[in-house]
């Protein structure tokens, strides 16, 4: 899915500037804890968060993160911008919350990432009682 | 303990990459309804494939393929229609959705083939497992290729460089406290190993264990350094700091277990997963800590896939 089209189904606006809205992004995320950020998405993940501190960016450019929205009508301060704008990380605002911004995106075709591989292995010890040991 | 696959492979990777509009045949050859299950074979035959969407004034209404065809024949009926013996609720994909959709959607309902069509339901295409493997190959080649220039800048230095041992010696500082920095370290290692030519897979994992690491030493201790060792097979990350050092390992170990103090959680770091992250991104993992001295931590990735030895 394009950047422009993602801009259109959540009726948001461009942050950062020079930001190229014919990129792609294969797959989203919705989280405001980073260290979940980092364990959870891919390479052309598309970040929807709450947070709009620098490390969000920093996040999002370590973790291969393409481009991130932000939820609930948040508006990031300069530095988080400048940063952005440095690692060429379009920022986009949506005004709906985060619920709302991730369904309409999820609705219009974006997959997620997947399972959280990180805790699985301790849901499946939780609740999966037959699981066959490997 | 066997290891469950912890990294999405190139080509699952592709499959959300790609449209089925990117790997379809676009040139759908149809037939119609009144046509003969004599004429059918003709059409299979002269263009060597297996089943054609049923077309009738421009609109898809339904399916057939050869398995039809050996019916019809083993019951002598080469003069029925076609619009009587095909499937005429035919399973579609939408040409704007990922691959993936169609790679699941093939192997869930083993059929050879699916017509494609766009949002408005009319027929832009049809897509078999063999249109899919050569779009991937396709691009595959395309990625190869960027990769190839995308090396070439310093990347030769581990053959250019005459001796038994090459390693290649990268130094970071993290102060204590200061967070708004944090990261730069990693940034910085990120953009050093591409430019050695390290593949993107494994620097992905070595940016994540160095930036949970930095943060680490940036937030709890009273700062530290970073040292990195590039071999041409791997990295070798080590992280020290001077205390306070940790007093219980395998509890902090935990998912979920934290010491962070608020400040920290609004960031959005300190939720406890950053140990165990890091021993995710790791081939191999040391962690030793003496409380008052400080702590040491011993990362490190093969730029080859390895067996994690847990």
């Amino acid at each position: 899915m394009k950047l422009r089209e993602v801009l259109e189904i959540i009726d948001g606006k461009v942050i950062t500037k020079n930001a190229d809205l014919d990129q792609e992004v294969h797959m989203g995320c919705g989280a405001d804890l980073m260290s979940d950020v980092l364990a959870f998405t891919h390479e052309g993940t598309l970040l929807m968060s709450g947070l709009t501190n620098p490390q969000v960016v920093r996040t999002a450019d370590l973790a291969g993160v393409k481009a991130i929205v932000f939820v609930r009508g948040k508006i990031p301060p300069p530095e988080t911008i400048a940063l952005a704008e440095e690692k060429g990380i379009p920022l986009l605002a949506s005004k709906y919350t985060m619920f709302e911004t991730c369904g309409r995106i999820y609705q219009a075709g974006l997959p997620s990432c997947g399972l959280f591989e990180l805790t699985l292995r301790r849901w499946e010890e939780a609740f999966d009682d037959d699981r066959a040991g490997d | 303990m066997g290891r469950k696959a912890r990294e999405v492979t190139k080509l699952q990777e592709l499959a959300y990459e790609l449209r089925v509009e990117q790997a379809m045949t676009r040139d759908v050859i149809t037939v119609s309804p009144s046509t003969t299950m004599a004429e059918f074979r003709e059409v299979l035959r002269a263009n060597r494939i297996s089943g054609t969407p049923v077309v009738d004034e421009g609109r898809m209404v339904g399916i057939i393929s050869i398995e039809n065809l050996i019916k019809a024949l083993a019951a002598g009926e080469l003069n029925v229609t076609v619009g009587e013996r095909m499937n005429p609720e035919p399973v579609t994909l939408y040409a704007d959705e990922p691959l993936v959709h169609a790679v699941s959607k093939f192997t869930r309902l083993k059929f050879g083939r699916f017509p494609v069509i766009n949002r408005q339901g009319d027929l832009v295409g049809i897509i078999t497992q063999g249109d899919i493997a050569r779009a991937m190959l396709k691009r595959l080649e395309v990625d190869y290729h960027e990769e190839e220039i995308h090396r070439y800048r310093a990347s030769h230095i581990f053959e250019d460089i005459v001796a038994d041992e090459t390693v290649i010696v990268l130094r970071y500082r993290v102060v204590a406290g200061d967070v708004a920095h944090a990261g730069e370290a990693a940034s910085g290692l990120k953009k050093s190993l591409s430019r050695l030519g390290v593949h993107p897979r494994f620097i992905r994992r070595v940016a994540v264990a160095t930036y949970e690491a930095e943060m680490n030493v940036a937030i709890f201790t009273e700062g530290g350094e970073i040292t990195a060792e590039v071999r041409a097979d791997r990295i070798t990350i080590t992280v020290r700091d001077t205390g306070p050092g940790i007093p219980d390992i395998e509890q902090a170990m935990q998912p979920g277990f934290s010491t962070a103090p608020a400040w920290v959680r609004e960031m959005g770091f300190g939720a406890g997963m950053g140990l165990p992250n890091i021993r995710a991104c790791a081939d191999e993992m040391k962690l030793e800590s003496t409380v008052g001295v400080g702590t040491n931590l011993e990362v490190v990735i093969y730029f080859t896939e390895h067996t994690e030895g847990v």
